[in-house]
């Protein structure tokens, strides 16, 4: 069941980055909560990737406010809570996917009940496991980055272009990881230029549209 | 729901960073054989008087060691940042400091210490006394450390830009001089019946120093050159 709470897990009030003293993007207001997912809409270059860099803490807010559950936002409050996922999938090439996923459950943790061989069997990966990334093909890969998610526990997904360089079965596990994320009270925020087909239980995603 | 223990933690990046460097295990042999090889001009350049060999074995071998490791220190967080486990690992819920520290020790046990291993015989070649490579050791198992941890503050500085190899050396090159002086001169020293234990002292109090504040200033370096 989703369960939406009166605070907002991360709200945003005016926020805006700023680069040389110009602004990438903004000024911003949205609020997510907990058992929301939420779709960047953007053209390119319109600071989707910024936005999410942004949120994870990798990047310095320019103009405005962020808060996490109500507070002002800070590294140490939401640390262990958010998942990041960007163009680059922060695979070794050299390891395989289970040894990928070892070394970041050893970093955060791992939701009980799972293990890095049914995360990766979820993700079609089954047969794969002990292949180094680096001789997958590109959406195998995203597929092993995905697995990551599944297993490690947090409440906030960021995620850059999940879609990307995955055949019509990629795009499915997407929506249906995702869905599976929200029903156990989890956010996402989500940047894509396609067309996305999720439905969470509330219906159609939050959109939350960049100003180009 | 199980949150990973700093110790956990701490075992996986440095577990990875060892396997990442036995399943390449090629890169490990260049700083040794670049060594091997510098060593071996010197007696070409300078000739084969032992005398003057003996006087000057220990300071080329410790220069020859720096200069090697300095090759493989720009590799440092390179391949890190190309594949995004660097950002993974910022966003890891665990002090970024100890796991770069983690970092640091698996980069200097795969270079510096095959390097280590092979200066008694870069000593040898240029007729180091026996007695004196006791000391030439405890010197380089000093020095070593504290190149590694300075060369990742300034490797961490320099992760934003491309192509930071000379950048780094030149950066690099003037913090070891103190590194330099203190362990060429305890080798000095105990080359001259000296007492030599001071300026290995002054070695231990510099890299305990080190130890604390390179990777608290390398985690800050870090986050400045994502932040770009």
């Amino acid at each position: 069941m989703t369960s939406v709470h009166a605070i907002p897990l991360l709200q945003a009030r005016g926020l805006s980055f700023l680069r040389a003293d110009e602004p990438v993007f903004g000024p911003l207001d949205f609020a997510l909560h907990a058992g929301e997912l939420a779709l960047v809409e953007g053209d390119n270059g319109s600071g989707k990737t910024t936005l999410l860099r942004l949120l994870a803490g990798l990047l310095h807010v320019g103009e405005g406010e962020l808060h996490w559950r109500g507070q002002p936002w800070n590294r140490d409050a939401c640390a262990g809570e958010v998942l990041f996922l960007g163009h680059q999938l922060g695979l070794k090439m050299d390891m395989s996917p289970r040894e990928n996923l070892r070394i970041a459950a050893g970093l955060h943790g791992a939701r009980a009940g799972r293990s890095a061989a049914s995360v990766l069997a979820e993700v079609g990966l089954a047969g794969y496991e002990d292949e180094p990334v680096r001789r997958l093909s590109a959406g195998q890969k995203k597929r092993a980055a995905l697995a990551r998610l599944l297993l490690l526990p947090a409440v906030l997904w960021l995620l850059d272009e999940p879609y990307a360089n995955l055949d019509r079965a990629g795009i499915a596990l997407v929506n249906r990881v995702l869905e599976g994320h929200v029903a156990e009270g989890g956010a996402a925020l989500v940047t894509s230029h396609g067309a996305v087909g999720f439905h969470g239980e509330g219906g159609a995603p939050k959109r939350i549209r960049m100003h180009g | 729901m199980s949150r990973a223990s700093v110790s956990s933690a701490c075992a996986a990046v440095l577990r990875r960073d060892l396997t990442l460097a036995w399943r390449r295990r090629g890169d490990i042999a260049m700083p040794v054989l670049y060594a091997l090889i510098v060593a071996t001009l010197f007696p070409f350049a300078l000739g084969p008087e032992e005398s003057l060999l003996q006087r000057i074995a220990g300071g080329v071998v410790l220069v020859t060691v720096l200069l090697a490791m300095l090759l493989a220190l720009d590799a440092m967080f390179r391949s890190d940042i190309e594949d995004g486990s660097l950002e993974q690992l910022v966003l890891a819920p665990q002090p970024l400091a100890l796991m770069l520290a983690m970092k640091i020790l698996a980069h200097w046990l795969t270079t510096a210490l095959p390097l280590i291993v092979i200066a008694p015989l870069l000593a040898g070649m240029l007729h180091l006394p026996v007695a004196v490579m006791g000391v030439l050791l405890l010197a380089l198992l000093l020095a070593t450390p504290m190149l590694s941890l300075l060369g990742a503050v300034l490797v961490a500085l320099t992760a934003g830009t491309r192509r930071s190899g000379m950048l780094l050396a030149l950066m690099l090159l003037p913090l070891c001089v103190p590194v330099v002086i203190f362990a060429a001169g305890a080798v000095a020293a105990a080359q001259q019946g000296l007492p030599w234990v001071a300026p290995i002292a002054w070695l231990g109090a510099a890299l305990a120093m080190a130890l604390v504040l390179a990777p608290l200033a390398c985690a800050t370096a870090l986050r400045i050159a994502l932040d770009a």
